[in-house]
């Protein structure tokens, strides 16, 4: 593991109108490390992804991003969101070569036959399933060879199978491109499935920020990790948001 | 006997066939008389003949220029506008409420004003009909583009588009659909107001071969003016329809 962190939140604040939505956040994400933040819904995490993305201004602190300060979209960063957003006008193939430039059809090809749907690659997205939509847009964020992968409750959304498909693909294109991930979820064991660690936000705050030491492939059944998942789940239920009117929906 | 496509396809024909037939025969027993309306033969017949004088095509050929050169100026300036205030909120801030406002006015009723400006010039009816036309085309565009999903837009954002890439790749294809209904609805509007600009103020094209056909009490010159402009409408609606069946091809293959 790399010493210096490609990824670092430095007391980031930010409200929206008045109302505080992270109140100081300290995060260093390194090389490699496939990091989940929890927490209940309204507590600030999907807002802290979209602040390292560079969709969000921020009140006060900073983000860096190798040690630069991160003022504007975050180049090296790709989002895959959880309603998919793919882009209804165009095929499955133009959907994923998005942003690319100059002899961009190998390569796009190339990353959808990777997830499984080679065959669609005329397709328009409305002719897919949810999980189809998802797998495409993986392609889409994992064909720019992102330095750090940002998934936003991506499988949220989807059936309890299509989920365990899909966490299974995204655990291995994380491993076969050694990518660095932080994935947004609410669901704890998914976060402990996948990642190295695993971070809490309650009121706006890190509350707990756990080292999964569990040998890959992980397997639910196994003891240990039934016992990370309780532990994590202890720390959320305690640290409720208080007043629901100081939780934005996020 | 016919397989499916071809009833599809002639269903919809049925009903003004019936009413032609009915409408020839209930003539030829006098149950119609000339006078108050033409036979459907009479009137392809006076159709034919203005043909051959070359007459026809000449008014028809006038007309067609007049609501193309209004429809191309009214239509490039109402998505121009709609384009840039859906765009530039400073711009929408300035000129939408007054774009609404005018828009309140009947264009028609200009038409006494426009003669005095204008007489009874090519420009009066171009300019009528490019008004007519400039407003369901500004609201339509200017909806469209309001109304382009936001998260489609952050998320083109996010995967590094700006500018031109944006507008092309997601805003405008996005805005698209409601732009085309703009036109299609505007298409309706640039002939209804051709046909009143030319019935009152013209000395050429089908609306005035209708009132000068009028004068001269020639019952099927005036029904077959008035059946060249649904033909011609119905030829326009249907072009703009080719153009979203090509365009929003995305949208059918569900």
């Amino acid at each position: 593991m790399d010493f210096n962190p490609i990824l670092h939140v430095d007391h980031v604040r930010k409200s929206y109108s008045d109302t505080p939505v992270l109140k100081g956040i300290n995060l260093s994400i390194f090389q490699g490390e496939f990091v989940s933040i929890v927490g209940k819904s309204g507590c600030g995490k999907s807002t802290l992804l979209r602040i390292i993305a560079g969709l969000e201004d921020i009140n006060e602190g900073e983000v860096k991003v190798n040690g630069e300060r991160l003022t504007t979209i975050n180049d090296g960063a790709r989002m895959m969101f959880q309603d998919g957003r793919l882009l209804p006008w165009k095929t499955l193939l133009q959907n994923v070569g998005l942003g690319l430039t100059g002899d961009w059809k190998p390569k796009a090809t190339y990353v959808l036959n990777s997830v499984g749907l080679k065959d669609r690659a005329g397709h328009y997205p409305s002719s897919l399933s949810g999980g189809q939509k998802q797998r495409v847009a993986l392609a889409r964020a994992l064909v720019h060879e992102p330095e750090l992968l940002l998934l936003d409750e991506p499988l949220g959304a989807l059936d309890a199978l299509t989920r365990m498909e899909m966490q299974n693909l995204i655990e291995s294109v994380w491993k076969e491109n050694r990518l660095t991930a932080i994935l947004v979820t609410h669901d704890v064991e998914e976060a402990v499935l996948l990642s190295d660690r695993v971070i809490v936000i309650g009121e706006g705050e890190v509350v707990m920020n756990k080292k999964i030491d569990l040998p890959r492939p992980r397997s639910r059944s196994n003891p240990t990790f039934h016992h990370y998942t309780e532990e994590i789940l202890d720390v959320i239920m305690e640290e409720s948001c208080v007043k629901k009117s100081e939780c934005k929906i996020v | 006997m016919f397989n499916r496509v071809w009833r599809e396809k002639l269903i919809p024909w049925m009903i003004p066939m019936i009413i032609l037939g009915l409408w020839q025969i209930l003539s030829m027993n006098g149950m119609i008389p000339a006078t108050i309306l033409p036979s459907p033969i009479a009137v392809i017949q006076s159709g034919a003949e203005l043909t051959a004088s070359g007459e026809l095509i000449d008014h028809i050929t006038i007309s067609l220029g007049r609501a193309l050169t209004g429809f191309l100026i009214g239509g490039f300036l109402g998505f121009l506008f709609g384009l840039f205030n859906g765009l530039f909120k400073p711009l929408d801030l300035l000129l939408d409420t007054s774009i609404q406002m005018l828009r309140n006015i009947p264009h028609l009723a200009l038409l006494p004003l426009v003669i005095l400006w204008f007489g009874i010039d090519e420009v009066s009816k171009v300019f009528l009909v490019a008004l007519g036309v400039l407003f369901p085309i500004y609201i339509n565009t200017y909806h469209g583009i309001k109304t382009v999903d936001k998260g489609l837009i952050e998320m083109g954002k996010a995967y590094g588009l700006k500018g031109y890439s944006l507008f092309f790749q997601v805003i405008l294809p996005g805005a698209l659909s409601s732009i085309l209904v703009g036109i299609r609805y505007a298409l309706g509007v640039m002939w209804t107001t051709l046909i009143v600009a030319e019935t009152i103020a013209a000395n050429s094209g089908i609306g005035y071969m209708a009132m000068n056909a009028r004068e001269f009490m020639q019952m099927d010159v005036i029904v077959l003016s008035i059946l060249i402009y649904s033909l011609l409408g119905k030829l326009s609606d249907w072009i703009a329809k080719l153009f979203e069946k090509k365009w929003l091809m995305w949208k059918q293959l569900s």
